[in-house]
């Protein structure tokens, strides 16, 4: 929207499925082209934080924008209203999301996943939707897989044809979702890459992770939440070499 | 360390095992008996006469019941697709946050899926008594069309809703089981890509939805054929109710319930061929790769012998410049 607002900013985001509270207050800011790892122990809700970034989860308290604009909301009168299907769609149209379990469409080949939103949600030609996807295959160096159907293709290569699947949409912001936590480690490392290249072009990303190498690396910010809560942020060289929390010196010992 | 050679697959092991193998009286004692059991009962069909084949043979391709057959493919095709739209329909209503779409949905399946379809099509046949005239229109609005009621339900139309009305009620079980199987993480991302509800629905959920519902799916049509016999009841012009006629005027019953019987099982025959190419359609992307269709086995088996001689080479005795002009010569 504007060009100085923040790319993603949350202010006091609160989540609760039934009587668990999920996040207990979380309050950050993404600027355009940041790249910022999110870490911490399995059930601190760093996954329901990245959901309800394109309204995958609704929020129950706190306020939560995508480039100046109230993500699954309309603010009028003092009230928020919820906004229809149609426009909510709009909006995470311009958002990519990658997922742990990759969720390629399986009745689909690797081309046919990149073009199929494309095509339906922006319309267009067939022919300029499949160069299109041809080239972001070959960007993740998938070309010779354009028909394989992804009970074909290895995890590391389906999570590459997931986020150019991402890509096709022309996102302002990507959200990746553990995204090579379900991977044999030996493939890591091309998925990683793909990631690597696509900060440098800078595109703007929150990455859930438990790759602290990639987060030393890549990421300009760095945020360890538990329980819920944002214990500590900052830049990941710093954060990493001086954990100033506790709960973040035990969880880094762990994994480290 | 790189002394060490890597250890390559050795290919001058020993031979490849050559076991002899278990021995299965059991098996052998089973076969005996079914293959004894299969032999009387043909015997017993064939010697018979009251069976009457000559007259099975001849009433076959009766123009009758020619015609009876394509009445019942036709009350088939109606009915079931009537029961698929209405299944598709009512499962995703059932599936619907709305809990008066929802309970909506649920009514339909517990009524009609608790009475009895022909109590059903005698209901249906009889709507006449009921509502003497059908209007077209608003409801508690303007009305733009009357039609009365006995000229409107036909036996082909009373057991082609009945049976169509009821299937419905299944269908929508089936489809939302099928619906229901698939992962939730498909929705998720298709939602993600910025697909709407619907589209995501349509495009991503029920094309996968597919594997799960064909197989019941082709059951239920094959039960279809066979049901539609009931038209029966209210004097339609289909299979059975062709061949009863018939039986009617000549005291031959048997002899025509055993042409109306060859010709279900024709058709439930070529049902299962139908059922069996379309779970391959929807089996895309699946396993690996598909095995090939029995059609495929025989031609493939054709080409391979037919093909065999290309194995020689150019320098074989049928050259492929040879084998091309021997085939222009014939």
């Amino acid at each position: 929207m504007t060009a100085s607002a923040p790319m993603v900013k949350a202010e006091g985001v609160h989540k609760r499925f039934g009587r668990l509270e999920v996040l207990r207050g979380i309050s950050l800011e993404v600027a355009r082209g940041e790249v910022m790892c999110i870490i911490g122990p399995s059930g601190s809700g760093k996954s329901t934080f990245l959901r309800a970034i394109n309204h995958l989860e609704k929020i129950n308290r706190g306020r939560l924008w995508v480039d100046g604009e109230l993500v699954g909301y309309r603010e009028h009168g003092g009230k928020l209203h919820e906004l229809p299907d149609r426009e909510v769609a709009k909006r995470r149209a311009e958002i990519g999301m990658v997922f742990q379990r990759f969720n390629l469409f399986p009745h689909k080949t690797a081309l046919e996943n990149v073009i199929e939103a494309p095509r339906l949600v922006r319309g267009g030609a067939r022919a300029a939707a499949t160069e299109e996807a041809t080239t972001l295959l070959r960007r993740v160096g998938l070309s010779d897989k354009l028909a394989s159907y992804p009970s074909q293709l290895s995890g590391g290569q389906q999570q590459r044809v997931a986020i150019a699947r991402a890509l096709a949409m022309k996102p302002k912001l990507m959200l990746f979702d553990e995204p090579t936590s379900a991977l044999d480690p030996e493939l890591v490392g091309d998925v990683l890459d793909v990631m690597r290249d696509l900060a440098r072009e800078g595109m703007t990303m929150i990455v859930v992770t438990h790759e602290i190498g990639f987060a030393r690396e890549v990421a300009d910010a760095l945020v360890f939440m538990d329980e819920g809560v944002i214990v500590e942020s900052g830049d990941p060289r710093e954060v990493l070499a001086n954990p100033r929390h506790e709960r973040t010196k035990l969880f880094l010992s762990k994994v480290l | 360390m790189s002394d060490v050679p890597l250890s390559a697959p050795d290919s001058h092991g020993p031979e490849d095992i050559e076991a002899v193998a278990v021995r299965h009286p059991g098996r052998w004692v089973a076969s005996a008996i079914v293959l004894l059991l299969a032999v009387a009962i043909v015997n017993s069909m064939a010697t018979n006469p009251r069976f009457g084949w000559g007259q099975v043979g001849h009433f076959l391709f009766d123009h009758r019941i020619t015609s009876g057959v394509v009445v019942t493919i036709e009350l088939t095709v109606a009915a079931q697709a009537l029961g698929i739209v209405l299944g598709v329909l009512l499962a995703v209503m059932r599936l619907s946050p709305n809990p008066l779409v929802a309970g909506g949905s649920w009514l339909y399946v517990w009524f009609f899926r608790g009475t009895p379809v022909l109590v059903q099509i005698l209901f249906w046949y009889n709507i006449g008594a009921l509502y003497p005239s059908i209007h077209l229109g608003i409801p508690f609005g303007p009305q733009f069309v009357a039609i009365n009621a006995n000229s409107l339900v036909t036996p082909f139309l009373t057991v082609a809703l009945g049976l169509g009305l009821n299937e419905g009620a299944y269908m929508s079980e089936i489809v939302r089981a099928g619906i229901i199987s698939v992962d939730e993480g498909q929705t998720e991302a298709a939602l993600s890509l910025g697909m709407t509800r619907l589209q995501t629905m349509r495009r991503i959920v029920l094309p996968q939805a597919m594997r799960v519902i064909i197989p019941p799916t082709g059951n239920e049509t094959i039960s279809m054929l066979k049901t539609t016999s009931l038209a029966f009841v209210v004097a339609g012009a289909d299979l059975l109710s062709a061949a009863e006629n018939i039986a009617g005027a000549n005291f031959e019953p048997i002899q025509l319930l055993i042409v109306a019987s060859i010709w279900y099982l024709v058709l439930t025959s070529v049902l299962y061929v139908g059922q069996y190419y379309l779970e391959r359609y929807y089996a895309r992307g699946s396993s690996r790769e598909l095995p090939p269709t029995p059609l495929q086995r025989i031609r493939r088996g054709v080409f391979s012998v037919r093909h065999d001689p290309v194995a020689l080479g150019p320098l074989g005795p049928l050259g492929g410049v040879e084998r091309h002009e021997g085939g222009s010569i014939r």
